[in-house]
Formats: C-alpha cells, structure tokens, sequence
C-alpha cells in the first residue's frame, strides 16, 4: 500500500502538482489518468523520489519514503520496478544484460544463476530467443515487455508503469495491460499504472485516480467511472466518438 | 543563467561523482569499455593528425630558416620543441575535445533524455558515479600515451618530410632532435594532458548529464560540450604554462 499525503511539486515556479492526497491499495493495478501534461510522471517520479517534493510525505508500507536518508532509500529501491514511457532500456547491453543489470548490481548470485533469474523473466513476459539482440533490434511491444521483465527481476513490491502501452496497437495494449494485472495479483505487489487509454482503465481499472491540471479531480473504480458527474473527467472520457457512441447507446438513444 | 551557476552545479555533480563506488567489478569492467572506446578509437586520429603536423612544422621551420648562417641542426630542434611543448599536449586535447567530448555528452544526455538515467537511479544505482567515473578514469589513463605518441610520430613525421624534401640531412635531424633536450618538457606535457583529459570528460559528462528534452538537446549539449572544453583547454593551458614552466 502506498499513501501520498498532501505532496506538491512545481518546476521553474509553476506549479505542477498541487496538494495531492492518494492512496493506492496493495495486489491492485492503481490507474491514473489524465490528459497528456496534467502531471501524471510527475506525480509517478514523485512518488518513488526521482523528483524531490516540496511538502507532504509518501508512505510506502508504514515507511515515510521521502524522508528516508540516501542509503536507506536506496535499500528501498530495490523493492521498487519502474517502466519508463519509452522503455528505458539501456541501449549498448542486450536484452538478457538488460534483465541481468539490475541483478549484477544487487546480487551476490553467480553468473548461471542471474542469466537463469533473467530468463525466468523473460520468460513471464513471452519473450524467447531474443535475449542476445539489442535494444534497436526489437519492436516497441517487446521493448516495453522486456522493461517489464527488467522491472520484475529483483521481485519488487511495487511496481510503477508510465504509459506502458502508449505507442501499441490495440490488442498489443491490452496483452501489456493484462500482463501487469496478472504479475500484480501474482506477486501481490501495489502497482501504480499511468495512463490516458480508456482501453486500459476499462481492462485493469481496479482503482482509478483523475488527474486534472496538477490536482486530484476525481477516484473511484473503472465501475463507477461512467456514472460520474464530474465534468472534467466525462469531457476526457467522452472526448472521442467511440466513447460518445457508447455512452449514448447505454442512455439508450 | 549565470557562470557561477553552472560552476556550483558542475562541483556538486563532481562529488556524487567522486561518492565511493559500490561494485568495484562493475566499475572496472566499465572503465575497460571506455579505454576501448574512447582511447584505442583515437589512436588513428591523433597518428593521422601527428605525422602530417611534424611535417609541416619541419618544412616551415627549414624554409623559414633558409639562411647559411643558422645551422641545420635548428630544424629538428624545433620540430621537437612544438611538439612537445605545445602540439602533443594541446592540439591533441583540442582535438579530443571534438572527438570524445562530444562522443561523451550525445551518450550520456541521450540517456538522460530516453530515461535511461532515471531507470539506474531507480535501480539506487548513483548514475552520476556509474556514468561518469569510469570515462573520467579511462581517458586521464590513456591520454599520456596518446601525447607520447603523437611526439614520437610527430617527430618521424617531421623526418620524412625534411629528407624526401631534401631541406636536410637525417644526420642533421638526428642530432638536432637531441640537441639541448629537456626531458622536463615530457613531464610537463604529460600533466597537462592529464588535466586537460579531466576537463574534457567532467565537461562534457556535465553538459549531457543536465540535458532535458529531446534530441534536439542532446546535439545543442554536444556542441556546448566541445566549445566549453576548449575554453577551457586553452585557458588551463597559460595557467599551467605560467606554474610549469616560470
Ligand atoms: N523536469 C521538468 N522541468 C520543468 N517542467 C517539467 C518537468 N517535467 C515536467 N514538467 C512540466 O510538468 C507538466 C506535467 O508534465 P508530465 O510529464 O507529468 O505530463 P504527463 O501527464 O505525464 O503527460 P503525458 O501524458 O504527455 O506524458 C508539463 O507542463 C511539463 O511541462
Ligand atoms: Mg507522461
């Protein structure tokens, strides 16, 4: 479980994130959504501490994250995976050193048993016979799936996803979608997952945060989120046909 | 924004840098990498550039000196002298300057920009460390032997321009080349280069490393990588000339 109490942030004096207050339940794929530049990476980077918050606490567990000293939250990261929006795969390794790398650097395994961890990963992800290619070699689907396989390698207890199917076909989308959802129940983990895909928020909504202009506009379930009154957030579910097609089918026209 | 800025931000960066490394293997292995890269890919460059400089400075110096009454012997003296003093150490840093700064800046800022970066940091990898320490170690290693070297082949290059040109005797180089040597000069170009090597990678590490944006950016740090390195290169150079050699 992580709670984010009252965090702000803002770049250059603008204020991008303001006085937000979360909580994102454990084994459950925490979505937040919100229009491209209303502040979902910077919430996310916020909360595992890639950006420093200029007031309030993120608690992962009990432990207050942002307060921890250098070294503690260092031992902290190692219980956290993170999938960037591009993937973030190093470019001059493979795709096994990739799964490997964070492995070499917080193991003490040998050699065979880390290309056997990597592999079990790459494995959960569907990727197989690709392990000796590069970054370059491969398709922006397996990127994303092996950054999942990297993100997954030292068993982490939360998870954190930018926009993982951005940039996918449809039914490239919802494979990575249902992937996080699977690991998150199987490692019981708490995975915070941003999005602007309404495909995913129907597919793996268990808990959905609205983002609107840097503040917290709305929550609920993907259940309730048809139902909801607030204009912001039906102005960007509705924004494309389809979905106005769909919600009026539903009011029965 | 201003100098002082960039001078109080560019020291911070070099004490996570300099923060105790936490996988000695890791480092190493990653400083081997950089010697390969950014050394054995410059040795051809710095021949290329080394040669055809001895020669000409060898050819100019005998046409510039044309006259009975100075003695032959001055033209490998002075081949020698610019070489050490002043081409094997500077020249050749300006021109790494152009090769591995740039090379160092358009990797580490496109890491920057493709999050890479934020996924060692994330890792609790000190990116800054992991980065950067490696290259600044590789190239204050290999810098010294590529200085030597452009001096021996700078002075071969000289050699074979005066004899095929027939500005003079081999004798006459021969002995010109160890006529008044000070073997002080080597030192002296040797600590420059060390330093220079310094400047070059924290400089451009420093410019990719605070790149955002997109690729634009990574080619606008780039440039800046290789123009603020040489400011720098020729500014160090008078300081260090002036506390060598006065
Ligand atoms: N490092 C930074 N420095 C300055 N401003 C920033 C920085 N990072 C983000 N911003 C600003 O914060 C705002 C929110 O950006 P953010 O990247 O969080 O958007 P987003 O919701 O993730 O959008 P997208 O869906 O397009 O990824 C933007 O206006 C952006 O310009
Ligand atoms: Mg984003």
């Amino acid at each position: 479980m992580i709670e984010v109490k009252n965090i702000a942030k803002s770049f250059n004096g603008i204020q991008v994130l303001k006085n937000i207050d979360v909580l994102f339940e454990k084994g459950k794929t925490n979505l937040i959504i919100g229009q491209s530049g209303s502040g979902k990476t910077v919430l996310l980077k916020s909360i595992v501490g890639l950006h420093d918050v200029e007031q309030g606490k993120v608690i992962f567990d009990g432990t207050v994250f942002n307060e921890l000293n250098f070294k503690d939250k260092k031992e902290m990261r190692k219980q956290i995976g993170m999938l960037f929006q591009g993937g973030a795969l190093f470019d001059s390794a493979t795709v096994e050193e990739n799964v490997m790398y964070p492995l070499n650097m917080f193991t003490e395994l040998t050699y065979s048993e880390k290309r056997h961890r990597a592999n079990e990963c790459l494995k959960r992800v569907n990727i197989i016979n690709a392990n000796q290619l590069y970054p370059a070699e491969i398709s922006g689907g397996m990127k994303k799936r092996v950054a999942i396989a990297r993100a997954i390698a030292l068993n982490p207890k939360y998870l954190f996803c930018d926009e993982p199917n951005s940039g996918l076909d449809p039914q490239t989308a919802i494979l990575i979608d249902d992937l996080i959802k699977e690991i998150t129940v199987e490692y019981n983990m708490t995975t915070i997952v941003n999005t602007h895909d309404m495909n995913s928020v129907m597919e793996i909504g268990d808990k959905v945060v609205f983002i609107y202009k840097g503040a917290k506009w709305w929550e609920g379930t993907k259940d309730d989120i048809f139902d909801s009154e607030n204009e912001e957030l039906n102005n960007f579910i509705f924004a494309s046909k389809l979905s106005q097609k769909i919600r009026d089918l539903k009011n029965g026209h | 924004m201003g100098l002082f800025y960039h001078i109080g931000k560019y020291f911070s960066l070099l004490f996570r840098v300099f923060a105790k490394p936490e996988k000695f293997k890791i480092y190493y292995r990653e400083t081997i990498k950089e010697i390969d890269k950014l050394g054995l890919n410059s040795i051809w460059i710095v021949a290329v550039i080394s040669v055809f400089m001895g020669a000409v400075i060898t050819i100019q110096t005998a046409y510039n000196t044309d006259n009975p009454m100075y003695p032959k012997y001055l033209i490998g003296l002075t081949a020698r002298d610019t070489l050490l003093l002043e081409f094997s150490s500077t020249i050749i840093a300006l021109i790494l300057a152009g090769k591995i700064g740039s090379n160092i800046a358009s990797e580490i800022g496109t890491m920057r920009v493709t999050e890479q970066i934020d996924a060692l940091e994330i890792m609790g990898v000190n990116s800054a460390s992991y980065l950067i320490l490696p290259r600044i170690i590789a190239s204050v290693i290999f810098t010294p032997f590529l200085t030597l070297m452009s001096m021996i082949i700078g002075i071969f290059g000289g050699w074979i321009a005066g004899i095929s040109t027939g500005v003079m005797t081999t004798q006459d180089y021969v002995y010109g080349i160890q006529y008044a040597f000070i073997p002080y000069y080597i030192v002296y170009a040797l600590i420059k280069i060390v330093i220079f090597a310094f400047l070059i990678t924290t400089i451009s590490a420093y410019h990719g490393y605070y790149t955002s944006g997109g690729s634009l950016e990574v080619g606008k740090s780039s440039t800046k990588a290789v123009v603020h390195s040489s400011i720098f290169i020729l500014l160090f150079n008078v300081i260090l000339t002036q506390l060598l050699l006065s």
